[in-house]
């Protein structure tokens, strides 16, 4: 390969290889022979027939690829924590996703799920399961059904099951839909739910799924996208995917932005080097905010993420920069508020999302994020009271004791810190929207307060 | 009020920690070097493997927390028992009940930040909680009450609507729930699931909807649903026989132990203005973990009938009348008188006693003795054999850890529900493989390891030809094989039973015994004496003497004959034949109806004494209201009429009997001690005696092959039946499930019927008809009849003198 790739040029709009995205606006990219004609499946064929297990393990582990689930764990280090000599051990792919704003992965299943497949076979062989399996949202019906056909395709040209390409490597792929829990995307609670149990997280410690996960044996659990990469990792090595990007966030990665920018959307950007100004701003990605507007706020990586604001527009999409900003880069949602943002509502809709989505285990999650939405809802209703302010942040605290980032918690799972993150973010930020709503019962002058309160607000 | 000083002994009942050992490991753990923990600067000694929340308690430092429970495995979700520990980065918050100690360890759990988070959990708690207190049974003794106010924030800032729900609702006959009062902290649910294995509740919804709940149209209907009430840290869950009973403060209470049936679980016995109200498990270590079974929880109801003997009776023309006891015990010396005049001693026959205390027992034996009476029995032909007994017994904690449990006996969950709790926790936690012999499935058939079947009367034959199966002979050539094992099938001779353990010790000589018997006290009446000593003793030969006018005299000691025996016909037979009857029992049975004289007996939490369980393990029971009526303790009868009969038994008061039992029955030598104790918990454990009984040789079986167009009976015994204390307690009578017959499904098309109709079931002798059933539970050619069900009568068709019952069904 050549010697340094440069896919970015210094204070220009980074650019790069399309490395997972490539087959997104090819016609027939979700067929099997779309995929074949594009160089699909040469990267299992060489990692089957050229390499041994280790060798494609450690093309991972140079790549340093972050997970892309949300923790951003380096793949391949996860993959090293399995313990030497279990089986069964299990691979399974979440493709639960279902945080507000993030889209990323239904794409890449519904327009390149043979991709997918063939970063699972791969991974299956280097960690060394005869049994993976996908997790798919429950409505994510076009996903669903391509990786249905995909799979079927697959099997039929001895990619999956017995003797792959006639080597003496075998692995199955299951496929499973989630039934409509946003919780289920947190490793455990899908673990329970392939169990055939509630989907409700499990304490860690003591058991992290490498060790004891499915079925209490060794699994290993990687995102979508994660796994999405790695053909593309075994065709060109990991030292190549390495060079993408920035030393600390590797390669390419797909961000999704919503909210009020020009031109929403998926982009994969090089890793590590672009900023979030150049990402809202150029014209190659969401070219600009809508109305000529300014940003007033910007949730970097997920709902869950703390808010961003004006002044981080210029730090790059870096994962170590990002979390020491107070935030994270978590699963590439990245939301754009601009002025005319109702700073109450957007924190209450979010808030909301978790008290739904709580999956009830703990007390501090499934009683505190209730409490936080009926106390923002009242406020918008116009009756909130003075005291309010301080029992929203009070009861942040006795979910994420500090109210700190990272969150330490109360609770089970991050979920319930979650919700914390937007009253954290928007109170400490715009405290006197709030004392605006509590005394004049409405928004402050120049935000839409009928956005809110119109048809969306309370569905 | 009563004769024992009540104690305070909530800590009894809640959570108390179980000593020494958890489940997983071996009985006797070797000596522990113990883990060296700091908790609030105190260095502590812990047990290996202990978790934070106990090694805090042993400290003094108790940790507020609800979903934890030490029985149960811990699952984190509550959140009130966060601590500090600290780690490589500085304190930590973690949640002490499911943090095992480690060497070196520093906790904190009263750190200003502990603080605010166990105030902020408790806060969270309350937020949706009705607070209706004042209308709650668990008021004044709910712990969420009680650490709201030792470690809450003492005022909520909750302003918003509280959720609602319909209150309460009934999750099955017994227990009502409250979804307003629950804080879902799956106590119940995990019980249910892990301890029961009676998946009936579970969560429903998500989220702050997350309810308790059953399944559509599936009440919660499980023999041990009283232990979740009991084990609800709020008033969520009530139950029906207790609701808006009493308020805690006024319950006095007292240890026992439930002698409803021979495992002897601990209780404790709750009273308010002299009225037994409640009974609660007690957590012994080797008996019962704590739990009750829903029977010996609630049975108490039956004890404060209305329809308890109050007066003796005696016969007239007009039928039984009420008397005085100075007449009653006057007819009853010129009784004895009578019969010892006309035929001496041998007309004269004592039955039952295996549900008194051994100090009843004592005192009658002690009086046959010196009446020269040998025709005793405790057993109603429906027990088991002295070979059985006799044999080197096993305790429950050696069933539950033995590697091979051998279960040859009745449904466990049908007879003896706490021990079933015990082996199937043996199984679930792989500690034993069960190896099942059974002629049905039965409760425990899903948790065993092999579970096999054979026809009634092959019970030798199936045995020896599955030993012989390699992977079952060499679990066996293993060792540490304990073999449970009772009367399967009361429409089989015990002899089956018999031989088929007989080949079970020819494989495995060391294997020891755990007896599975019915009546709470069996092991009490044949130790302190009413054991029969030869053939003719036996209840079978005695009901056959009477029948044939050989006794003059007949003493039912809380026995029914007619209800209890297998064969109802032998036993109306003798009652008829018998030509006098006395009777001391409780209520006005069946049996007592046919006496000449009927003494009113005080019942469990009356009376005071000890009980054998069915692992020779002696506990003290104790009386905790006054007796009902001028009802007296089946000793008392006995001392008063050994004095009008002018014999000395050596003793007329409780204190004598005990002291007598100390002196002269082997192995009892501390029952004084252990009596002294009895309210206060001291005996929870009790003492462990072998009790030897006299054998007497069983003629081996004749079985013959059943012709085709017959079907084998199975008649075994339900939990609910037709038994007095369980059609006396309002809320276990109508648990009964009834008469009926169940056949293959298979066996259907053959009787020409359907399930649900009536059918005619003809034996040798006579006939019966039942509601037909079918369940793939029963094998093809079998068919399975519950015992004594209200409005059944299958003893009937039984014949005490053959083998096995063949049985022709047909359709009316
Ligand atoms: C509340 C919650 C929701 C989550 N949802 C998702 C999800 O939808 N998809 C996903 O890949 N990971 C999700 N995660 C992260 C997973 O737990 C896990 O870290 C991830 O799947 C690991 O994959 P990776 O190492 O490839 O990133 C979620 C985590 C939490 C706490
Ligand atoms: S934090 Fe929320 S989602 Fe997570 S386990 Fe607790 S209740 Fe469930
Ligand atoms: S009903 Fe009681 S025991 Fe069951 S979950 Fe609710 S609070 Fe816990
Ligand atoms: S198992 Fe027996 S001793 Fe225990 S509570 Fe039930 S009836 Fe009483
Ligand atoms: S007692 Fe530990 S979390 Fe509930």
């Amino acid at each position: 390969m050549t010697d340094t790739p440069a896919y970015h040029v210094p204070g220009m709009v980074p650019t790069g290889p399309k490395l997972i995205t490539g087959r997104f606006d090819q016609v027939d990219g979700f067929t099997y022979e779309g995929y074949v004609n594009t160089g699909g499946y040469t990267a299992l064929r060489r990692a089957l027939t050229e390499m041994t297990p280790a060798q494609v393990h450690d093309e991972v582990r140079t790549s340093e690829m972050q997970g892309r689930g949300g923790a951003g764990f380096p793949a391949g280090t996860k993959w090293g924590f399995l313990p030497a000599g279990v089986f069964p051990r299990y691979l399974v792919i979440n493709g639960d996703e279902s945080e507000p704003g993030t889209y990323k992965d239904r794409l890449l299943m519904e327009r390149d799920p043979h991709q997918l497949i063939e970063g699972v076979l791969i991974a299956a062989y280097a960690i060394g399961a005869a049994q993976a399996f996908l997790y798919v949202r429950g409505e994510m019906a076009l996903a669903q059904e391509r990786l249905v056909l995909a799979l079927k395709d697959a099997y039929a040209n001895n990619l999956v099951g017995r003797n792959i390409l006639g080597t003496d490597f075998s692995v199955d792929i299951t496929l499973t839909w989630g039934a409509g829990a946003y919780i289920v995307g947190e490793e455990t609670a899908l673990i329970e739910s392939l169990e055939g149990e509630r989907g409700m997280p499990r304490l860690k410690p003591p058991y992290f799924p490498a060790a004891k996960g499915l079925y209490m044996q060794p699994t290993i659990v990687n995102n979508v996208e994660t796994l999405a990469n790695v053909p593309w990792i075994i065709n060109h090595g990991g030292q190549e995917f390495h060079d993408i990007g920035a030393p600390t966030s590797t390669g390419m990665r797909i961000f999704a932005v919503s909210g009020h920018v020009n031109s929403p959307g998926v982009f994969e950007v090089p890793n590590g080097v672009t900023t979030f100004r150049m990402l809202f701003e150029a014209p190659e990605y969401c070219g600009g905010i809508r109305n000529g507007s300014s940003v007033k706020a910007f949730i970097p990586g997920g709902a869950s993420a703390m808010w961003f604001f004006p002044e981080h527009l210029d730090m790059a999409l870096d994962k170590p920069t990002v979390d020491q900003a107070g935030s994270m880069l978590g699963s590439g949602a990245i939301v754009v508020m601009d002025e005319t943002t109702d700073m109450v509502a957007a924190c209450w809709r979010i808030v909301r999302f978790f008290s739904r989505e709580s999956c009830g285990k703990c007390t501090p999650c499934r009683e505190g994020t209730t409490w936080l939405e009926r106390i923002l809802k009242r406020i918008l209703d116009g009756h909130g009271r003075p005291e309010d302010l301080d029992t929203l942040l009070e009861v942040c605290e006795s979910i994420s004791p500090g109210i700190a980032w990272p969150p330490r918690q109360t609770t089970i799972c991050p979920l319930g810190p979650s919700a914390v993150s937007p009253i954290a973010s928007a109170v400490r930020k715009f405290r006197h929207e709030f004392e605006h709503y509590v005394q004049f019962g409405r928004p402050i002058e120049g935000v839409h307060q009928h956005a809110i309160h119109g048809s969306v607000a309370h569905v | 009020m009563s004769e024992e000083t009540s104690t305070d002994l909530g800590d009894l009942i809640e959570d108390s920690e179980p000593e020494a050992e958890t489940s997983d490991v071996a009985p006797e753990p070797e000596p522990d070097p113990g883990v060296a923990v700091t908790i609030n600067g105190r260095v502590h000694s812990a047990r290996p493997g202990q978790l934070v929340i106990d090694a805090c308690a042993d400290a003094g430092a108790f940790v507020p927390h609800f979903c934890y429970h030490p029985r149960m495995s811990p699952v984190g979700m509550c959140r009130q028992c966060l601590v500090e520990v600290d780690g490589p980065r500085g304190p930590m918050m973690v949640v002490s009940c499911m943090t095992p100690v480690a060497e070196g360890q520093v906790v904190n759990t009263a750190t200003p930040s502990v603080k605010r988070a166990q105030e902020g959990v408790l806060e969270l708690l309350l937020a949706n909680h009705p607070l209706d207190c004042p209308v709650c049974d668990k008021g004044g003794e709910c712990p969420l009450q009680d650490q709201a106010f030792s470690h809450g924030p003492g005022e909520s800032r909750y302003l918003e609507e509280k959720r609602h729900y319909e209150k309460p609702i009934p999750i099955s006959d017994l227990v009502y729930l409250d979804r307003e009062r629950c804080i879902l902290c799956d106590r119940c649910t995990r019980f249910a699931d892990e301890v029961a294995g009676d998946k009936l509740i579970h969560f429903i919804s998500r989220g702050n909807d997350t309810q308790v709940m059953t399944f559509p149209d599936e009440p919660f209907a499980s023999y041990f649903s009283g232990n979740t009430v009991q084990i609800c840290p709020v008033g969520a869950l009530t139950a029906k026989p207790y609701r808006f009973k009493a308020r805690p403060w006024d319950l006095e209470q007292v240890e026992s132990t439930c002698t409803t049936c021979s495992v002897g679980c601990r209780t404790v016995i709750q009273s308010s203005r002299d009225e037994l109200l409640r009974y609660q498990g007690v957590d012994s270590e080797p008996v019962n973990w704590g739990w009750l079974c829903d029977r010996g929880r609630f049975g108490f109801e039956s004890a404060n009938s209305d329809q308890r003997l109050a007066v003796p009776l005696i016969q007239t023309d007009a039928g039984l009348e009420a008397t005085s006891w100075s007449a009653a015990m006057s007819t009853a010396t010129e009784l004895f008188t009578e019969a010892l005049n006309r035929s001496g001693p041998s007309g004269i026959a004592i039955l039952g006693g295996a549900r008194g205390t051994n100090e009843d027992a004592f005192a009658w034996a002690r009086l046959a003795d010196r009446l020269g009476v040998t025709r005793r029995d405790p057993q109603l032909a429906d027990g088991l054999a002295a070979q059985i007994l006799n044999r080197p017994r096993a305790t429950i904690a050696e069933a539950a850890h033995a590697k091979t449990v051998i279960l040859l006996g009745p449904d466990l969950k049908e007879e003896l529900p706490v021990l079933f709790l015990r082996i199937r926790d043996a199984a679930e936690k792989r500690r034993s493989r069960i190896l099942e012999f059974s002629p049905m499935e039965t409760g425990m058939t899903r948790y065993a390891w092999r579970s096999e079947r054979y026809e009634p009367g092959f019970a030798a034959t199936a045995v020896r030809s599955s030993l012989a199966d390699p992977e079952i002979a060499s679990q066996i050539a293993a060792g540490d094989v304990v073999v449970v094992v009772g009367r399967q099938n009361l429409a089989e001779s015990d002899a089956v039973t018999l031989a088929a353990l007989d080949a079970i010790i020819a494989a495995a000589p060391a294997a020891k015994v755990l007896p599975v018997l019915r009546r709470g006290n069996v092991m009490g009446a044949l130790q302190m004496g009413l054991a029969p000593r030869s053939a003719e003793s036996e209840a079978s030969q005695i009901l056959h003497a009477a029948a044939d006018g050989h006794i003059d005299l007949l003493v039912l000691l809380g026995a029914d004959p007619l209800a209890d025996c297998p064969d109802a016909e032998l036993a109306r037979r003798a009652l008829a034949g018998a030509r006098r009857v006395i009777s001391v029992d409780t209520f006005l049975t069946s049996s007592t109806a046919h006496a000449d004289l009927v003494l009113p007996a005080a019942a469990y939490g009356e009376k005071a004494g000890t009980t054998t369980n069915l692992e020779g393990r002696i506990t003290p029971v104790t009386a905790k209201v006054t007796v009902h009526g001028t009802a007296r303790p089946d000793w008392m009868v006995a001392v008063d009429l050994a004095a009008r009969l002018d014999q000395d038994l050596g003793f007329n008061d409780l204190a004598g009997i005990t002291a007598e039992i100390a002196a002269t029955v082997e192995g009892c030598e501390e029952l004084e001690a252990l009596s002294a104790g009895r309210a206060t918990g001291t005996g929870r454990d009790g003492i462990l005696v072998s009790v030897v009984v006299p054998e007497i040789s069983r003629a081996s079986t004749e079985v013959t092959e059943r012709i085709s167009y017959d079907y084998r009976l199975v008649v075994s015994r339900k939990l609910y039946d037709n038994a007095t204390n369980t059609q006396m307690a309002p809320s276990l009578a109508p648990l009964a499930p009834g008469p009926c017959i169940t056949v293959n499904p298979m066996d259907l098309t053959r009787i020409g019927a359907e399930e649900g109709t009536q059918v005619k079931v003809i034996g040798a002798r006579s006939a019966t008809v039942l509601t037909l059933a079918a369940s793939t539970a029963v094998p093809r050619g079998l068919a399975w009849v519950p015992f004594n069900q209200p409005g059944g009568a299958i003893s009937e068709v039984i014949d005490l003198d053959t083998t096995v019952t063949d049985v022709r069904i047909e359709r009316l």
